[in-house]
């Protein structure tokens, strides 16, 4: 082999090598995150169609024309799936892990960037055969991104259910596939890829977070695979797992025996270890802001370790919470709700390290900072209506009404959008070179706060009030009368928080050409990705590897001459 | 240093990384990565991707066996009596052939671990075989990845086989739950199988096209663990389908 | 910007629990004898979560405008955090969120783990795409044979649950698509669904079950008040799912029965 220059050798050459299929993490990392971008603006979309639906069911739309009890249905199935797995599952851990996991950890890249660059094609393929399924015969499927059988298994029983399902389980299994390949790369480079002296308890909490999240996709994703393996089966080659006996419409389908509760059950198997890997890196990303903003140390890194960890464990034994109404065993019922009080121990604990951190801090509240702390506040919000829905006696009246949809919102549409959000002004001027707009972030933080509090807060009292969930309109039921103009609030919210969020993608976009230059480390901050250039040169160190010589987040030190000290710098630190 | 464009020009290294190892840098690094010359690092980063990534290939076999278990214990409403009733029909298995294929993939794992071995032992020798007026002879080894491939090939020919014997028996995917679990279990299993022969067979080509020994080591190496590992997850299968039929 | 944090989260924090508070949208009213423990224990939890809420982001806010750079408070508290806190808190919440659940636990157990007592109303509802259908097994006590090869629900209530005529039990079932129940009268409910997962809700009752294909689900609940309540189907079952609803009649036992004899004349 040729002899190389000192600085390691260089990147690929050729727009195709370096920009298409780039095996560099941090080229992938942004590819993800701009798959996620265009998810998320399809989804809001589709949230904002369905909004309008809800309140004005008979409006004739321009273009889009009259909106159907069936196409609500569509348009809710595919705004869930969107965002569920090409938003939450995709910018948190493979945009932002896959950029800042390798230099965090000081490592030149990720374990297998082939295979990275693999999991990133794969996941756009199951992107676009998703978005195929509005344009075939039929449409998109009708069934929920929760896609229940028989309902999904049944090619007749709604618009959308023949191929527009199949595209959507398709999709799916390719996901499963794509992260599959991604937990794998991510697992290994935490685990191999380490640097001289990082030590796992000296890992970011951001590290930690696509760590654990990657451990949950890895077991989780299996069980969905093989679900949707099932559903095919059961809709185009007649088995019957899931489907028994039925009659559709006075026809008598050719299944028998199926267990509808089957395809809960692995579903939920894998759909709650799901949200918390929608949620887990936006905890990564709040403790390290927190603490980087608050000059001071994250209280309890063990304990905000070992909360990750407990919350993954414990995450595997709570799927049960999602079926309390499914006619399952009230036994199990019971067992299943207990556990799912015990995860909510893991996460106060984390709540409350959290405020611990800003005690007798110096808090600087730069926009990174406000999403933070909105995330927090956010968290508390979506965290406290789970002990509700985690009793199943309380999850009689509840379950399946607006209150549940507010809680999930409230924690995986906008805690965890919050932390995307957080992500992106903290990292932008290392991914780019230069800052963001500080008065457009904040002006985008307040309205963005205090909108999604008046779309998703509201929920819970409808929910109360009894107003189910996936209603394409609310005209039929007498006692929903009183609650639209709530549902009218609701929407006129959404339209405004929506068009806000125009603020965020002006000044992205603007920022990356426009924006001031920004230094190495803007933030003052300790880990890694800040000793080196901006941006990172290709091998992200220059040639080096760095040396770490204590924990992630030592900030106004007692005696040190400024108020951080970098994990790369051998000055003497309080043992810990 | 900017990312994306780069003053330095180094010539690329042709595909599969080239023969003398350059300066050691240590850890695994971007690019083609077959430049890293750590090969014993790189072996080990290899192994543990693959166990990782086994790990959900077990969950999906634990989440299919757990659904077999449950639906075969699982009553079904009858309308006609209007009660429950138990449905699993055993499926009658073609036993001789299955322990037939049982063996092929037997002797496909122990010619796929000389496969591996043998391949060590060429990478271990490589760098004596370098040294300029060492000649140990040229070692024509025995085919054993090939002979894998076929044995292989026989088992999922085999497997073929035992779909069509089950068909002949009135068995087919959607007869009866049982039955449907069999022809799937075995199914997932195949097209693991047939995988990890792709991957073989792309070892053999490579080995053809004069690869550096160390790279194709990995392959194989990492290869004959999943392939291995696809046999273990064949008695499982088997035994579940028999044992709990 | 701490000044403004604080304000904003403690409005968002005021205006969410005031509306709790003040109930302005609230539970229906409970009009079956589950109602009162459900809702006691509901209260319970919204004040114990209601109180945690209000600490929690009142504590944050307060924080991020105490402890505001711009302030000089003095010196960092630089810590890496507090053992003996951190099992103080986590004990605290573990035993108020378990013990919370188990609190309602004998509701749940008396819900869900015994079936109906001796002299309930004996009711099946069937749901289908999209409207409940409702059976009575008549006289006999005993529910007729239903048959999916009979399933037409073009023809009529009968037919629609495919209800075999043949069978002597079935002679005088009676099937409607509205619910009457008698008043303080326990209700033996057998939940069935013919084609896809549908949910029998009646917000009033605080009773919310799925009906599953392939499944014969017993439930029971014991309607408290004269009135008509409405039924939502609270599981997507499809195009039809925000339609399918009906209506439950609670009468006195004695207009119960006159319906019930107003039934059986009809099918003669």
């Amino acid at each position: 082999m040729v002899a190389q220059d000192a600085h390691a050798h260089a990147g690929p050459q050729g727009f195709i090598r370096k920009y298409v299929f780039s095996l560099d993490h941090k080229v992938i990392g942004l590819q993800y995150y701009f798959l996620a971008l265009s998810a998320v603006f399809v989804g809001m979309f589709l949230s904002l169609l369905m909004r309008i639906h809800m309140i004005w069911p008979t409006a004739i739309l321009p273009i889009i024309g009259e909106i159907k009890p069936e196409t609500y249905l569509q348009l809710l199935t595919m705004h869930g799936t969107i965002m569920v797995f090409f938003v939450l599952t995709t910018a948190p851990q493979s945009g932002f892990g896959n950029y800042f996991l390798p230099i965090q950890i000081g490592a030149p890249d990720m374990a297998f960037p082939v295979l990275n660059m693999l999991s990133f094609w794969t996941t756009f393929v199951a992107y676009m055969v998703l978005l195929a399924a509005f344009f075939v015969t039929g449409g998109a499927p009708l069934h929920g991104w929760t896609g229940y059988a028989p309902l999904s298994a049944l090619t007749n029983s709604g618009p959308g259910e023949q191929l527009g399902a199949d595209l959507w389980i398709t999709s799916i299994a390719i996901f499963c596939i794509a992260s599959l390949m991604g937990a794998l790369n991510f697992i290994t480079t935490v685990l191999d890829l380490r640097c001289k002296g990082m030590t796992m308890m000296r890992m970011p909490l951001t590290c930690w977070s696509w760590f654990i999240t990657a451990i949950l996709g890895l077991l989780a994703f299996g069980v969905l695979l093989s679900a949707g393996i099932l559903l095919l089966l059961d809709r185009n080659l007649g088995t019957s797992f899931y489907v028994p006996l039925v009659v559709v419409n006075g026809q008598i389908m050719g299944h028998k025996g199926g267990s509808p509760l089957l395809w809960q059950h692995l579903f939920w198997f894998f759909g709650h270890p799901e949200v918390y890997i929608a949620i887990l890196p936006g905890m990564g990303v709040a403790s390290q802001l927190l603490s980087t903003f608050a000059r001071k140390p994250i209280f309890g890194y063990k304990a905000m370790v070992y909360a990750l960890m407990a919350i993954g464990v414990l995450g595997f034994g709570v799927w049960g919470h999602h079926m309390f109404m499914s006619g399952m065993s009230p036994y199990s019922a019971f067992a299943f709700s207990i556990m799912t009080m015990a995860i909510g121990v893991p996460s106060a604990i984390k709540t409350f390290n959290w405020l611990g951190t800003l005690y007798k801090a110096k808090i600087r509240f730069q926009t990174p900072m406000l999403y933070a702390i909105g995330f927090v506040s956010l968290f508390v919000s979506g965290g406290l209506s789970g002990p509700f829905l985690a009793q199943p006696v309380l999850d009689i009246p509840l379950h399946d009404t607006a209150f549940v949809v507010g809680h999930f919102h409230l924690i995986m549409g906008v805690a965890a959008i919050f932390g995307m959000f957080a992500g992106t002004y903290y990292w932008f001027p290392k991914m780019f070179g230069r800052m963001m707009n500080e008065s457009l972030g904040r002006i985008h933080f307040v309205i963005t706060l205090i909108g999604t509090y008046c779309i998703f807060m509201p929920m819970h009292y409808l929910g109360m009030a009894g107003q189910p969930r996936r209603y394409s309109q609310f005209t039929e039921l007498a006692y929903l009368q009183n609650l639209m103009p709530l549902n009218r609030f609701i929407t006129y919210a959404a339209i405004v928080t929506v068009a806000a969020q125009l603020i965020f993608v002006i000044n992205l976009f603007w920022s990356m050409f426009k924006g001031p230059k920004a230094t190495d480390n803007p933030w003052e901050a300790t880990t890694l990705e800040w000793t080196t250039a901006t941006p990172p040169p290709h091998d992200n160190f220059g040639g080096h590897t760095p040396v770490v010589y204590h924990g992630p987040y030592e900030y106004s030190v007692p005696g040190a001459a400024k108020d951080y000290i970098m994990q790369t710098d051998p000055a003497g630190v309080p043992t810990h | 240093m900017a990312t994306f464009s780069s003053t330095i020009r180094v010539p690329q290294t042709s595909k599969g990384g080239g023969g003398t190892p350059p300066p050691v840098r240590g850890g695994g690094d971007g690019g083609r990565g077959d430049g890293d010359p750590d090969y014993g690092r790189r072996l080990r980063r290899v192994r543990v991707g693959l166990a990782i990534g086994l790990t959900s290939v077990v969950m999906i076999f634990v989440s299919l066996t757990s659904a077999y278990i449950v639906r075969r214990g699982l009553p079904t409403f009858d309308d006609h009596t209007g009660t429950y009733i138990q449905d699993w029909i055993p499926v009658q298995l073609p036993l001789a052939l299955l322990l037939i294929n049982t063996a092929l993939l037997a002797a496909s794992s122990l010619t796929a671990e000389f496969a591996r071995r043998q391949i060590t032992r060429q990478a271990a020798l490589a760098p004596v075989r370098s040294i300029p007026g060492v000649s140990l002879g040229q070692e024509s080894g025995f085919p054993w990845l090939a002979l894998t491939v076929v044995l292989g090939l026989g088992f999922l020919t085999g497997q073929w086989l035992a779909w069509r014997e089950l068909a002949e028996r009135g068995f087919y995917l959607a007869t009866s739950a049982s039955s449907s679990f069999v022809y799937l279990l075995t199914a997932v299993h195949g097209v693991h199988l047939l995988g990890g022969i792709l991957v073989l067979l792309y070892a053999a080509t490579v080995s053809l096209l004069h690869k550096p020994v160390e790279g194709r080591r990995i392959v194989v190496d990492v290869t004959a663990w999943y392939w291995h590992f696809m046999f273990v997850l064949w008695l499982g299968i088997f035994a579940l389908l028999w044992f709990v039929r | 910007m701490g000044l403004a944090l604080l304000v904003i989260i403690w409005l968002i924090t005021f205006f969410s629990t005031y509306f709790f508070v003040a109930q302005t949208w609230w539970l229906p009213h409970g009009a079956a004898k589950a109602a009162a423990f459900i809702d006691g224990q509901f209260a319970l939890t919204y004040i114990l979560m209601g109180i945690v809420f209000v600490a929690a982001q009142g504590a944050l806010g307060y924080l991020v405008w105490k402890y505001r750079a711009s302030a000089n408070n003095g010196p960092v508290g630089y810590s890496h955090g507090n053992t003996k806190l951190e099992l103080i808190w986590t004990t605290l919440t573990a035993i108020l969120f378990i013990g919370l659940n188990l609190m309602g636990s004998h509701v749940w157990a008396s819900e869900r783990f015994d079936p109906a007592g001796p002299g309930s109303v004996p009711v099946e509802v069937t749901g289908m795409q999209f409207a409940w259908y409702f059976r009575y097994p008549g006289a006999d006590g005993k529910y007729g044979r239903t048959e999916p090869k009979l399933m037409d629900p073009s023809a009529g209530s009968e037919a629609a649950v495919g209800l075999d005529t043949t069978d002597p039990a079935a002679k005088d079932d009676i099937v409607t698509g509205t619910m009457y129940l008698p008043v303080n009268r326990e209700v033996d409910l057998t939940l069935r669904a013919v084609d896809v997962i549908h949910s029998f809700f009646v917000p009033s009752f605080r009773f919310k079950q799925d009906a599953v294909p392939g499944l014969i689900i017993h439930m029971h609940f014991t309607p408290t008040e004269i009135g008509e309540y409405e039924i939502a189907c609270a599981e997507l079952c499809g195009l039809g799912h925000y339609k399918m609803h009906g209506m439950v009649h609670v009468v006195s036992q004695e207009d119960f029965d006159k319906w019930l004899a107003a039934r059986e004349a009809e099918k003669q």
